[in-house]
């Protein structure tokens, strides 16, 4: 008997396959948003083409009861619904699983597999007979199909039903169109099939208080939490909801009610060079300020990445990291910005960075991004990828502090300028080789010249060979400082551990569950996450204790490992690599079978 | 920028302005550019005008790019904050800038290379958001700091020092200013500062992006036979189709006493510019026939100055924008965050 037989509760993969354009998404994320309603560990993972309208795409839904939330390989259930990849869908069903498909048009017999079930539901043609509109038949097909889904999944009705009323609150007439299609495939599927199918769902209570929400949101949430005025950037796949979302969110809490006058800026620049530009122009004058972007923008902020740097000044740059190199694959996913952030710009440079691995730490970090950035008076990176950004994630609802202040760092006053001593930019570093800076338009005794250009801790120009290097060997050890305040890595250790496993951001739920799978193995492993760069103690200290570590990382040149050989002292060949870098999100399998390949 | 220090000598009887500061107030570390250098005179036209203007100089903001002209803002108000950024790149910055403080008198200075080659882009998207600011290209027709090559400016024709003759187009800056709807556009020459003050006087109070194209002849690699940017050249073309007197709202009346004959333009914070010796058909609120006009004298090789453009119902970015009064920068956190209990009732929608 086929394991999918086997009745599984709450314990599944489905993936759907459609053509981008035609609204399916909405159909897709209102059955994960079911399920998630429903009290159950649900992950979606949207897997689209950089297209409008026409091409392939996919959106897979893992649910697993034990919360595993990485992606799943083996697809008990594809809703095949587009013609142009049934070859593909059709062979990536696992023995014995199911396969839907719109038996308006008759299926290839040269596709049929005898070791699935296969499922026609002539979905098209009940939605032409049902409504009259051409642009309604096409977008109820996707109401009917998650209709059927409804049915074999046993989805809670009553919760779709809810689901709808909030959707189409005020739109009676497509609340009802939307019920029709719904029931339409509904129906289909109980007269015609037996349902629910072995695998099903079943209500729990595993979600809490927790929410359903992508990175991109959360960065923003976080960026209005922070207090930013000032936003620019510089459209790009998939940075472009974090800017979008912050936007909406100004329009609801950010304009005054009296006046109509809006407390804040976002200006969209002609480029990325340009959008970084305007941030440091803001971050000097004294406001917060980010810009989001992807690796192609990252190149070009370079330039003034670098200035940012010199002349010590705040940034935040949240990059949504996407397939390299060049423009790459725009919608896959990828870690490989790593390097290229750490170091950015030309002559001697290092940044600080934050690598969230889900949307709450999306949230979290883009806060803290904007106070290391003051406190440390330099460009601060946090490195989001496309998974945890453009994805919607289970994770715990967000929190906020009431105390929280900015820690704006080391900016005089103009009481400080007339009480003090005679201010020099680049001088009186403290204990974090940080030193006062003053912002335009409050006194002229704290008056200077920002450059980028050469300059001695007076912050005069210079071409003297001691003076520069003084202010670049500090500038050194500042970030080196810097190293206390990033957020410590998250370890889990196991009783009797060979190895350890190293990772960052949104290889987080594929390396947790691998490790619970190896250790059911038999093979325990000890584990940490990064959260950032520079690496403190806490990381020397775990690299120092494995005889082994495998560093998993979504990149083709193991730029984790990389960064982990330049900045700590571990012995290169004590760090092993599993690399993923074909752009989907990464699964279990993959990093289990990639640790027991080199064991 | 090598910044020499000046030796500083106020003498008593030096005139103070409404602040009662001295025009000494107003300058800044010694010019480290080539004796006679244009840009020279167009920063002690700088130092005129705001020192006339009474501007706090805490109050000054001032940014440049990369480039000759870019290292002056060193050498007017040592008091004022100053950003010299990248090459080309100032625009961005200013653009920032001007979106966290409104309240600050910002101007730019950049240079034919600057502005016109690596920075074209980011001039064109300034003057689109019309920033509240004074941006001076101090023109030469060449790259001075990497010694002499032609710029995006150079005339067709117009010979490098080794004799060399340009054939490509030039980037005529006041032109395509105007014909991306820029909202102030002058041209003057760093020789002529009885036209640049008072040109400089009515860009610092023009709502919006005001553009000043300075021809500054280059004394080390443009100024021989064959250039067409040289002092020789210019004094020998330049034709004033206006010239400017800038007079500010509180002595609008008796400056206005005897200019019959005179185009009155009342800018946007009440004050008047007067346009004296105008063509008779010169319209400088009209922008086709101000683009009509430059054109006819371009064809004839005349390069037009004064204050060619304005827009008297100019809109600046903060308009645009409908940006809160009090400066961004200056809002406090708490107007800015809304909470724990916001953040928590916005979360139902993630539900």
């Amino acid at each position: 008997m086929h394991d999918v037989l086997r009745t599984r509760v709450n314990d599944f993969a489905v993936k759907l396959a459609n053509v981008n354009g035609t609204g399916s998404a909405s159909a897709n994320s209102l059955i994960m948003q079911a399920i998630f309603r429903m009290g159950i560990p649900v992950t979606g993972k949207n897997l689209f083409p950089s297209n409008i309208q026409g091409l392939p795409t996919w959106y897979e839904i893992r649910v697993n009861k034990d919360g595993y939330g990485a992606r799943a390989l083996d697809y008990d259930l594809i809703v095949a619904m587009n013609g142009q990849t049934y070859a593909q869908d059709v062979k990536e069903v696992r023995p014995g699983g199911y396969l839907l498909y719109d038996s308006s048009w008759p299926l290839d017999p040269d596709l049929i597999r005898e070791d699935i079930t296969i499922w026609g539901i002539p979905l098209a043609q009940m939605c032409n007979e049902h409504f009259d509109d051409p642009r309604a038949r096409i977008l109820m097909k996707n109401i009917a199909y998650a209709g059927a889904m409804v049915a074999a999944l046993d989805i809670d009705m009553d919760v779709i039903e809810t689901m709808l009323d909030e959707k189409f609150a005020g739109k009676k007439a497509l609340r009802e169109s939307n019920l029709i299609a719904l029931k339409l495939g509904y129906d289909y599927a109980k007269e015609h099939f037996e349902c629910p199918l072995p695998f099903r769902l079943e209500k729990m209570d595993a979600n809490g208080d927790k929410i359903l929400i992508d990175g991109n949101t959360a960065a923003a949430l976080g960026c209005l939490y922070a207090g930013v005025t000032v936003a620019a950037w510089y459209p790009i796949t998939p940075a472009t909801s974090v800017m979008d979302a912050f936007v909406s969110l100004c329009a609801d809490y950010r304009v005054d009610k009296e006046t109509g006058n809006r407390n804040y800026l976002i200006l969209q620049a002609e480029d990325e060079l340009a959008a970084i530009g305007m941030v440091l122009g803001a971050t000097w004058n004294g406001a917060r300020s980010f810009t989001s972007t992807a690796g192609p923008g990252i190149s070009l902020m370079n330039e003034l990445i670098g200035f940012g740097y010199y002349a010590e000044l705040p940034a935040v740059i949240i990059d949504v990291q996407r397939v390299g190199p060049s423009t790459g694959m725009p919608t896959r996913t990828q870690q490989s910005d790593l390097l290229l952030c750490a170091y950015a710009s030309h002559g001697d440079t290092r940044h600080i960075l934050l690598f969230p691995a889900n949307p709450n730490e999306c949230f979290h970090f883009a806060v803290k991004a904007f106070d290391l950035a003051d406190q440390f008076q330099t460009p601060v990176i946090m490195m989001s990828d496309l998974d945890i950004g453009m994805n919607d994630w289970v994770v715990p609802r967000l929190t906020w502090d009431n105390s929280y202040r900015p820690q704006r760092g080391r900016v005089l006053t103009k009481e400080d300028l007339d009480n003090g001593p005679k201010f020099y930019r680049y001088h009186d570093e403290d204990e974090n080789f940080v030193t006062p800076r003053t912002l335009p338009g409050v006194s002229t005794k704290g008056s200077y010249f920002t450059r980028g250009s050469g300059h001695n801790k007076f912050g005069g120009y210079t071409e003297t060979p001691d003076d520069y290097q003084q202010v670049m060997d500090r500038l050194k050890q500042k970030h080196a400082a810097a190293a206390k305040f990033i957020p410590e890595p998250e370890i889990v250790r196991r009783e009797g551990a060979k190895f350890g496993v190293i990772t960052m951001g949104g290889c987080n739920p594929a390396c947790q569950e691998a490790l619970d799978i190896l250790d059911h193995q038999g093979t325990p492993a000890d584990y940490m996450r990064l959260k950032g760069f520079p690496f403190s103690e806490v990381v020397e200290q775990f690299l120092a204790e494995h005889e082994c570590c495998f560093v998993v990382e979504q990149s083709r040149d193991a730029q984790l490992r990389s960064l982990l050989t330049l900045e700590t002292a571990v012995p290169k060949e004590k760090l092993k690599s599993v690399l993923a870098y074909s752009g989907f999100p990464l699964s279990a399998q993959r990093v289990v079978k990639g640790i027991l390949e080199q064991l | 920028m090598p910044s020499i220090a000046k030796p500083i000598a106020k003498h008593p009887t030096l005139q103070k302005n409404a602040l009662g500061l001295t025009i000494r107030d107003y300058e800044g570390s010694m010019s480290t550019l080539c004796a006679g250098c244009g840009h020279d005179s167009v920063t002690a036209g700088i130092i005129r005008t705001l020192w006339e203007l009474s501007t706090p100089p805490h109050m000054i903001a001032k940014l440049s790019g990369i480039g000759c002209s870019s290292k002056t803002p060193t050498y007017f108000v040592g008091g004022a904050h100053g950003f010299n950024s990248a090459h080309g790149r100032m625009p961005a910055i200013a653009s920032g800038a001007i979106a966290a403080n409104r309240d600050l008198t910002y101007i730019g200075i950049s240079g034919d290379g600057d502005s016109l080659s690596i920075g074209l882009g980011q001039l064109c998207h300034a003057i689109r958001r019309n920033l509240k600011m004074v941006y001076v290209i101090e023109n030469n027709g060449v790259y001075g700091l990497t010694k002499g090559q032609f710029s995006a400016s150079s005339d067709v024709g117009s010979k490098s020092k080794r004799g060399e003759a340009n054939l490509m187009a030039p980037i005529d800056p006041v032109s395509m200013a105007l014909s991306i709807g820029a909202t102030f556009v002058a041209r003057s020459f760093s020789g002529d500062k009885e036209q640049l003050v008072p040109i400089l006087k009515a860009a610092f109070s023009h709502n919006g992006f005001a553009l000043i194209d300075v021809i500054s002849p280059c004394v080390t690699f443009n100024d021989h036979k064959g250039s067409t940017k040289s002092y020789l050249y210019t004094r020998q073309h330049a034709m004033r189709a206006t010239q400017t007197d800038f007079v500010p709202q509180q002595r609008e009346i008796l400056a206005s006493i005897g200019r019959n004959g005179a185009t009155a333009v009342t800018m946007h914070d009440g004050s008047v510019i007067q346009f004296k010796q105008v063509p008779k058909d010169y319209d400088p609120t009209n922008r086709a026939s101000v683009t009509r006009f430059l054109d006819e004298h371009r064809a004839t090789n005349q390069i037009v100055t004064g204050l060619l453009y304005v827009d008297p119902n100019s809109i600046d970015l903060h308009e645009m924008k409908k940006t809160s009064e009090t400066p961004l920068r200056d809002l406090p956190y708490e107007e800015l965050c809304p909470g724990a209990s916001v953040l928590d009732k916005l979360q139902e929608e993630y539900r």
